[in-house]
């Protein structure tokens, strides 16, 4: 039953989704393609830090990194004249799969108040790297030569069409997670968030279980990342910045932490908070905390949970 | 002459000051109920650690089933078939009675990297979880959350989550701490069928509970075994009464 309606919530939202470029165009509202795509490259990043903070109880505080690291595989190599995305996304996935490896193989080591600052740390690191690396442009960044190249169809120069691929990398992330979450390994990070002594007394092992997690967690981010240079053709350090970090785990709590669909709700929420609020003060971040603070207080599922319907636990 | 299941030679403790365990020898026979009593402080608690894995010793070793676990941590342990209840109830508190035990017997099927086929709607995990449920009486309790269980029918859930991973060596510790009185005689009625068919380590206060369980009994007291016997011959012994139950508080 409630597979169901989660494929229900899944193909509604995929259809509203699908939506926004046709109406955009009748309504010679370019811009809305644009701001809908970015909440979706966000959305991405989002679940995939739902998949270790939600289901794994992994407080990562630096998902960011990955955002940043799948943006400079985009980035470094348009540098130098190489504009594949068959090369640059792969390459993004890669990175950023690597670098998820040492950062949990090392932060996983600790939990609680310590895992969150390691992985903070971890990130800041990186910042930091980026701002050195003088010849991308250190802390101004540097302008992306173009988006990525997959010739055929699919030119992502064309609003639209990158708009789509977006969507189905969504889509299709939001499919293999829900699946993952709920397989047997699913059930293990599940289960050692839940009870870790628990789980480690029946006969779990869950460090190679949580590190798994945390790879894939970081791949998707490192995706987004890729996404993200696309999108706005520039990239700086600013992208791994603990701001952005931030940010992203707000959507996760905002949308709801442990239910997969909620932080693609609360990355729309909060980027389109953002842009409604910063349109009508400069000090629009005085008015998104409270908004924020009562969602924590009184929606224990975030938004997701306030949605008609919404399983109070999900299975 | 039965076989030894655990053998424990020399097995030592300390933290800091304390020696939480001296020099402890125990065998557990196969099929016996062997019981570890002793006053509050006398490390219990850090023996069962020691036995489960939990807690590294600094010296001794521990044997089970022939092949030397000291080296091995919980999770391994568990997988060789020595399961455990803890004294402060632990299960997982947001799934459902039935998910608890299922977990249980996925910890011992193999790895658990399989990433997309749903694991609730495995057979191979769910019937035998169903089995292991129904075994403790609580069958009909399946979908229940388990933090909504009561806490008689929690402890309950711990013992099916161990008996579901099919083990050949059960540590309890303290199966009737903070029953009621009813509750705490049915887990006992329980126990003694499940008595039958396991072996069994049990830690417990409720001396009711140890004597009409154990075949052999331990005495630990300071850290120390100080007297292993059947129920009669440790309700007789000196040392113990002196040391641990008191000359007018016989048992």
């Amino acid at each position: 039953m409630t597979v169901s309606r989660r494929a229900i919530a899944l193909a509604v939202g995929c259809l509203l989704l699908a939506l926004v470029p046709p109406i955009a165009a009748l309504t010679n509202q370019p811009f809305y393609v644009d701001l809908f795509r970015r909440m979706m490259i966000f959305a991405i990043a989002a679940v995939s830090l739902d998949l270790i903070l939600g289901y794994g109880g992994m407080v990562s505080f630096g998902h960011a990194a990955y955002l940043g690291i799948g943006a400079y595989a985009v980035g470094i190599p348009a540098f130098h004249g190489v504009d594949s995305g068959w090369l640059q996304w792969p390459l993004a996935i890669v990175a950023s799969a690597l670098a998820a490896l040492v950062i949990g193989a090392i932060s996983l080591r600790t939990s609680g108040v310590y895992f969150i600052m390691i992985t903070l740390a971890f990130a800041q690191m990186l910042y930091y790297l980026g701002l050195s690396l003088e010849a991308y442009g250190g802390d101004n960044g540097m302008r992306l030569a173009g988006r990525s190249r997959f010739g055929g169809p699919i030119d992502l120069h064309q609003p639209a069409v990158f708009y789509y691929v977006v969507l189905a990398i969504l889509v299709l992330f939001l499919v293999l997670g829900s699946r993952l979450v709920a397989s047997r390994f699913g059930m293990v990070i599940r289960a050692a968030k839940s009870n870790e002594p628990r789980a480690r007394a029946i006969g779990f092992s869950p460090f190679r279980y949580k590190l798994t997690a945390f790879v894939i967690a970081g791949s998707a981010g490192g995706l987004a990342g890729a996404l993200l240079a696309n999108q706005t053709e520039y990239l700086t350090p600013d992208f791994m910045h603990w701001t952005r970090s931030g940010e992203i785990m707000f959507m996760v709590i905002l949308g709801g932490t442990g239910t997969l669909f909620g932080p693609v709700i609360g990355a729309i929420a909060l980027l389109l908070l953002e842009d409604v609020l910063s349109a009508l003060t400069v000090h629009w971040q005085i008015v998104l905390g409270p908004i924020l603070i009562l969602v924590v207080l009184f929606a224990k599922r975030g938004l997701f949970g306030l949605l008609p319907g919404a399983a109070p636990r999900d299975g | 002459m039965a076989e030894t299941l655990l053998a424990v030679r020399g097995l030592s403790k300390r933290f800091g000051g304390l020696l939480a365990s001296d020099q402890i020898d125990l065998d557990v026979v196969r099929g016996e109920t062997h019981a570890i009593i002793g006053p509050n402080g006398a490390g219990k608690t850090t023996l069962i650690g020691q036995l489960a894995g939990d807690l590294r010793p600094d010296a001794g070793s521990i044997r089970f089933a022939g092949q030397d676990v000291t080296r091995l941590d919980a999770p391994l342990r568990s997988r060789r078939g020595l399961a455990r209840s803890f004294q402060i109830t632990s299960i997982f508190r947001d799934f459902s009675a039935l998910d608890n035990v299922a977990l249980a017997v996925q910890a011992h099927s193999g790895g658990s990297f399989r990433f997309w086929r749903p694991a609730r709607d495995d057979r191979a995990l769910r019937e035998p979880a169903r089995a292991a449920l129904a075994s403790v009486g609580l069958g009909e309790r399946a979908g229940v959350l388990a933090a909504n269980l009561a806490h008689g029918e929690q402890r309950q859930l711990e013992i099916a989550m161990a008996l579901a991973t099919e083990p050949r060596l059960l540590l309890l510790d303290e199966p009737v701490a903070g029953m009621g009185l009813e509750e705490s005689r049915r887990m006992v009625r329980f126990l003694e069928t499940l008595k039958r068919r396991i072996t069994i380590v049990l830690v417990e206060h409720d001396m009711d509970a140890v004597f009409t369980l154990a075949d052999r009994i331990s005495v630990i007291v300071y850290g120390r075994i100080i007297a292993t016997g059947t129920p009669p011959e440790v309700r007789g012994n000196e040392r113990v009464r002196r040391a641990y139950l008191g000359e007018d508080h016989t048992p």
